[in-house]
């Protein structure tokens, strides 16, 4: 089957260390979990399900009942409503993460990575960077389902793009604590969960889907540091989604949406790739 | 002057498990050192150390000449890895789990698709390069796995059980790749619970048990320290047993042993074959009808049993 010459192959050439081969890395890495998404679309495919039925479910249902500024017509929740159904897309990334990097663990690909001389943080990136890339595509493909409804952008492109670009920024943060959750559970299962079950009072108890301020005192102060209610303010604001007559709350993260969105952001990354970083090196299944 | 692998003192608790118990190894270069024991003993835990895997709680740990606590990247450069669940990515094809490796491994993209051809040739699995591996065999993939540890020319490779789960035909063909790899001056360290598989590949063996090395040797050194050949007769009737008892003892060099239910006698000797045709010719001429009789050596599994107390694949316990 084989020859003596199987062990005649190349040295491994000596590693560039720094910055050049962590990209480098992280980038073969990433291509290779974009390779397994495009194999296994199914995931992509069930990721987009949910936020099209909050879409539509949240618009239809509870469009017309809820008052925005004063104002309760079906349209004006319609386009309050969609910055919110975009960031709590993006924060699934979390679950995503997690449940890739426990399954690596659990079929020992995290060992094999482990054991070859590659840049410690570069499993962890090229991982959520290609749950970045299928973030991104589900967002294309939920405002095109939310221009369908009847969802409209009020400002210019830039300051478009520049939501889209924050809520992205937000969604690439979690997918690092969904990370740190994968190496810290047994089976890709808890890690699905273990995602999941605390993003949900995380995005319920915000702006995300009716204003805070109707909220009891204790909760409105949780929604208004919410860090994931200054990314839905931020994007609301750049999109001109922001009804009229819409009480722009005093907290500080909630006047200045933009900046407080992109701080919560960085330190999210900061802080977990740090965690996540620090597990990877010590992980064992 | 040490070894390739050198281990001195390793200890490695969880909890309140002793995994490793003060483990010393010494692999000369170009030879392969067979780690033999049962689950749990902590076959896999002395792995994942001299892998740079796991940080032992104490001892010291060299490999190709690298301190493996204070360098381990370089440690990296120099080995290669083969574990018991194959790891590869499924969804990857067996052409893209190379190139991913040698990638990883820092060769060009150029170089490690070059390399990924060459392997997948030399490894039987051209034909399925472009396939996925989940589409692969049990033997298929372990041959993937073996492969991607070959990537670069890792002077030190450790195999954690290469051949559990495979059939014997694949078994056999991994064992003649591993000879190759070995007779082209790879140290090898190999972990197995298969006391055949240790026999056929390995130069010396380390019996190890609850996180200790309770025995080392080659594996006729190992075989000889359990004794010698036996005779071993099986007679037909049960009331020749003491007849035929009598007569083994006047051609043994030690005590017979009775197994009464089975019927066996047995009792050390020294002479072979020519000895065996006496020992026939005696019995049959005082009447005794005979079963079966052979003349045994010791395999490893009774080197096991008489070093453990248990055979090597009785315990269940996962190997931490």
């Amino acid at each position: 089957m084989t020859t003596i010459s199987t062990t005649t192959g190349p040295a491994a050439p000596r590693p560039r260390g720094g910055v050049v081969q962590s990209v480098r890395d992280s980038l073969v890495v990433a291509k290779r979990n974009l390779i397994r998404m495009l194999r296994i679309p199914e995931v992509v495919i069930f990721g987009l399900i949910q936020p099209v039925m909050f879409v539509v479910l949240f618009s239809y249902v509870f469009g017309g009942s809820i008052s925005v500024g004063g104002d309760t017509s079906p349209a004006a929740y319609r386009e309050f409503l969609m910055a919110g159904i975009f960031a709590q897309t993006v924060t699934f990334a979390t679950a995503g993460a997690g449940a890739g990097i426990a399954d690596d663990m659990h079929k020992g690909l995290i060992d094999r990575f482990r054991s070859l001389p590659m840049a410690r943080g570069a499993v962890l990136t090229g991982r959520t960077l290609a749950d970045l890339v299928q973030t991104t595509l589900t967002v294309v493909v939920l405002a095109v389902v939310a221009l369908i409804v009847g969802w409209r952008t009020h400002t210019s492109l830039g300051e478009v793009l520049a939501g889209f670009a924050l809520l992205l920024l937000l969604g690439y943060a979690f997918s690092w604590i969904g990370a740190l959750i994968g190496l810290s559970v047994r089976t890709p299962e808890a890690a699905t969960s273990g995602g999941l079950i605390w993003l949900f009072p995380l995005t319920f108890i915000s702006n995300a889907f009716v204003p805070s301020d109707n909220m009891p005192t204790f909760l409105r102060h949780i929604a208004e540091w919410n860090p994931f209610s200054a990314t839905v303010q931020a994007a609301r604001e750049l999109f001109g989604n922001l009804p009229p007559g819409y009480p722009v709350p005093d907290a500080w993260p909630m006047q200045h949406p933009v900046a407080a969105s992109v701080m919560w952001s960085v330190v999210i990354v900061l802080v977990f790739r740090t965690l996540a970083v620090r597990k990877y090196r010590s992980a064992t299944v | 002057m040490p070894g390739a692998i050198y281990a001195e003192g390793l200890v490695k608790t969880f909890g309140d498990v002793r995994a490793l118990d003060g483990v010393d190894l010494d692999v000369p270069e170009g030879t392969v050192l067979g780690l033999l024991g049962p689950n749990g003993a902590g076959k896999t835990t002395t792995v994942r150390v001299l892998t740079t895997l796991l940080q032992p709680d104490s001892g010291k740990a060299v490999v190709a000449g690298i301190d493996v606590l204070k360098h381990p990247n370089d440690v990296r450069r120099s080995i290669g890895l083969s574990g018991q669940f194959a790891a590869v990515d499924e969804y990857l094809t067996g052409r893209e789990n190379l190139q991913m490796v040698g990638q990883l491994y820092q060769m060009s993209a150029k170089a490690a698709k070059a390399r990924a051809g060459e392997l997948l040739e030399r490894f039987n699995l051209a034909d399925a390069a472009d396939r996925t591996a989940k589409t692969y065999s049990g033997g298929m993939r372990r041959r993937l796995d073996l492969a991607a540890a070959l990537v670069v020319r890792p002077p030190v490779m450790f195999m954690d059980e290469p051949t559990t789960g495979l059939d014997p035909r694949h078994r056999q063909a991994l064992w003649d790749v591993i000879e190759d790899l070995v007779a082209g001056g790879t140290t090898l360290l190999l972990t197995t619970q298969y006391l055949e598989e240790a026999d056929r590949l390995a130069h010396d063996i380390c019996v190890v048990d609850h996180g200790k090395v309770i025995a080392r040797g080659t594996s006729d050194e190992l075989k000889a320290q359990t004794g010698g050949e036996r005779v071993e007769v099986v007679v037909h009737e049960r009331d020749h047993i003491a007849t035929a008892r009598s007569v083994l003892a006047g051609f043994g060099m030690g005590a017979t042993t009775v197994e009464e239910h089975t019927r066996r006698i047995t009792v050390p000797v020294t002479g072979g074959a020519k000895l065996l045709a006496e020992v026939i010719r005696e019995l049959d001429a005082r009447g005794i009808e005979i079963d079966d009789i052979g003349l045994r050596r010791p395999t490893l599994d009774d080197v096991f049993i008489s070093l453990t107390g248990h055979a090597a694949a009785l315990t269940q316990e996962e190997d931490a």
